[in-house]
């Protein structure tokens, strides 16, 4: 028995060997001196760090991809909430209906929104290429936006909504002085995960590109096309680590319980 | 009263998704029958005919199913693992399962090249081992997307399993085994079953996930084409629109499916009953 239980505990450490290896390598492979990239690396340099700040397509990229996520955010967390709430709080017919139309942009391949989004909203009302990126990111994080807080909401006694409607409070009021501040750190880690999903997006994004504009991640893809030194891995390293500090604020704000539920 | 409050709720979320995501979808769908002012089936008859094309749906086919199954093989034990250990260390385990799920796919993707390439660290090795004479030519093939699919999807499966077998009853292993079950008929007979739909559910994810991913095998496949890369070049390349709104049909059906059926199958595996 106890046998068994190690052989499994190895299977499981080389399982994670394999998940976190090769970012751990690209990490290493940073630092190479040399003009392509290769593991182990033949010196210690930082040089390709510096090269990031040096491409001007990566720091407008970035501010692009960094404004786009923030205002599809805000937008999402608009429609979001609400709907969230309504979802969580009452009964009413057809419910598991909306759901499923609330999560559907889950579920739908991206490359196909991107590309029915692009055919039949941004060609035909000839949207500039930065309404059209917050319009597709904010479809996107929608459905994260309401199950996040869906989830928080559950841990939520409606009880003492009631006891303030009881009171005399009115609907709103009672919405945003007790509902709103119990769930606030839900709400908080929602808009992070929404962010994180927004971020890194290429699926929606990669359709959505015009003249001198594309998202961080498209810009990183155009790059390696036609570069295989270490920049991408130096941004890599930099992209972990700000990874790393939002899925920590995250975990405190509401655990890591809720990417564990289907 | 109370109507009309939800409405004000939902209805801006709704209208939203309609404007933005429903009608575009109808409208592609539609125009796929509808060609040069006609009602017509040609744009699914010639696909379907034309062996380049079903060649592409058949490697995405293959390689997400070979993808599912690796992923669901090698999810499963872990996932039993890291559900029997202390509340610490799952924590730990999960949060380092978390952690690459939520780093860009680039990054993820990209990171194989350094060690799957013609000069990369796997060649190196082998080669200095003398496992092998010549370099394995990995990188730019199916197996490649496989293997960064796997890197790409693994996590969720694990995570959604761990998820579901936290919430098997312990005391029912316990009362198999005070019964006279030994740990391993108890594992067969009370795990596994009731462990089936989060297989179903993480595999349904996995999936999707790997017909419908564009990263990876616009990373590690080269010229290799999946339906969701092949879907790209039609649409912005070679601007035919036509071809490229029948490919997403075909995607979305496809996808409709699968997510069908396994719902399906795991509501009758379900040994709690539907």
């Amino acid at each position: 028995m106890k046998e068994k239980n190690r052989g499994l505990g190895l299977f499981t450490l080389l399982i994670y060997l394999f998940l976190l290896g090769p970012l751990v390598i690209i990490a290493i492979a940073s630092f190479e001196p040399g003009g392509a990239l290769k593991f182990p690396p033949t010196g210690f340099s930082l040089k390709w760090y510096q090269n990031i700040f040096e491409v001007s397509m990566f720091k407008t990229s970035f501010i692009t991809s960094i404004l786009v996520s923030l205002a599809g955010n805000l937008l999402a967390l608009l429609l979001g909430l609400p709907a969230a709430y309504a979802l969580s709080r009452f009964q009413f017919k057809g419910k598991n209906a909306l759901n499923a139309i609330f999560i559907s942009p889950i579920l739908i391949p991206g490359i196909v929104l991107g590309f029915t989004m692009l055919k039949y909203v941004i060609i035909t009302y000839n949207l500039p290429v930065y309404t059209a990126l917050l319009l597709g990111h904010t479809v996107i994080m929608l459905p994260f936006i309401i199950r996040v807080i869906a989830s928080s909401l559950a841990n939520f006694d409606f009880a003492v909504e009631e006891a303030s409607l009881s009171l005399g409070a009115g609907r709103l009021k009672t919405f945003f002085t007790v509902v709103l501040p119990n769930i606030k750190s839900g709400i908080i880690a929602a808009v992070l995960i929404a962010f994180l999903e927004s971020f890194n997006n290429v699926d929606i994004s990669v359709f959505m590109t015009g003249p001198g504009i594309s998202t961080f991640p498209i810009q990183m893809l155009l790059y390696v096309e036609n570069n295989f030194d270490p920049t991408i891995a130096a941004i890599s390293v930099l992209l972990m680590l700000f990874t790393a500090v939002l899925m920590f604020l995250i975990e405190r704000l509401m655990g890591l319980s809720y990417f564990t539920k289907r | 009263m109370k109507k009309s409050y939800l409405a004000i709720l939902l209805l801006p979320g709704l209208v939203f998704l309609a404007a933005f995501m429903v009608i575009p979808i109808l409208l592609t769908v539609g125009s796929t029958f509808y060609h040069e002012s006609r009602f017509t089936v040609e744009g699914y008859v010639h696909f379907f005919k034309d062996p380049y094309f079903l060649k592409i749906v058949w490697t995405t086919l293959r390689v997400s199913v070979i993808t599912t199954l690796l992923c669901m093989a090698l999810g499963f034990p872990t996932a039993y693992y890291i559900s029997r250990q202390n509340p610490r260390r799952k924590g730990l385990l999960l949060a380092l399962a978390i952690f690459p799920l939520l780093t860009s796919s680039v990054v993820r993707s990209f990171s194989w090249t350094i060690i799957l390439g013609k000069k990369g660290l796997l060649n190196n090795t082998l080669l200095s081992l003398g496992v092998i004479q010549e370099p394995l030519n990995i990188l730019y093939t199916p197996t490649a997307m496989i293997i960064g699919l796997i890197h790409l999807f693994l996590p969720l499966i694990i995570i959604t399993l761990v998820g579901v077998m936290e919430n098997i009853d312990s005391d029912l292993v316990k009362a198999a085994e005070s019964l006279g079950a030994s740990r391993f008929s108890a594992f067969c007979k009370i795990i596994i079953p009731l462990s089936v739909p989060g297989l179903i559910i993480g595999g349904i994810l996995v999936f999707v996930g790997s017909l419908t991913a564009y990263t990876t095998p616009a990373l590690l496949g080269g010229k290799q084409r999946v339906i969701s890369t092949f879907l790209y070049q039609n649409a912005i390349t070679l601007n035919d629109w036509y071809l490229a709104s029948v490919i997403a049909t075909i995607m979305m059906v496809i996808t409709f499916i699968i997510i069908t059926l396994m719902n399906k199958l795991a509501a009758k595996l379900n040994p709690k009953g539907s």
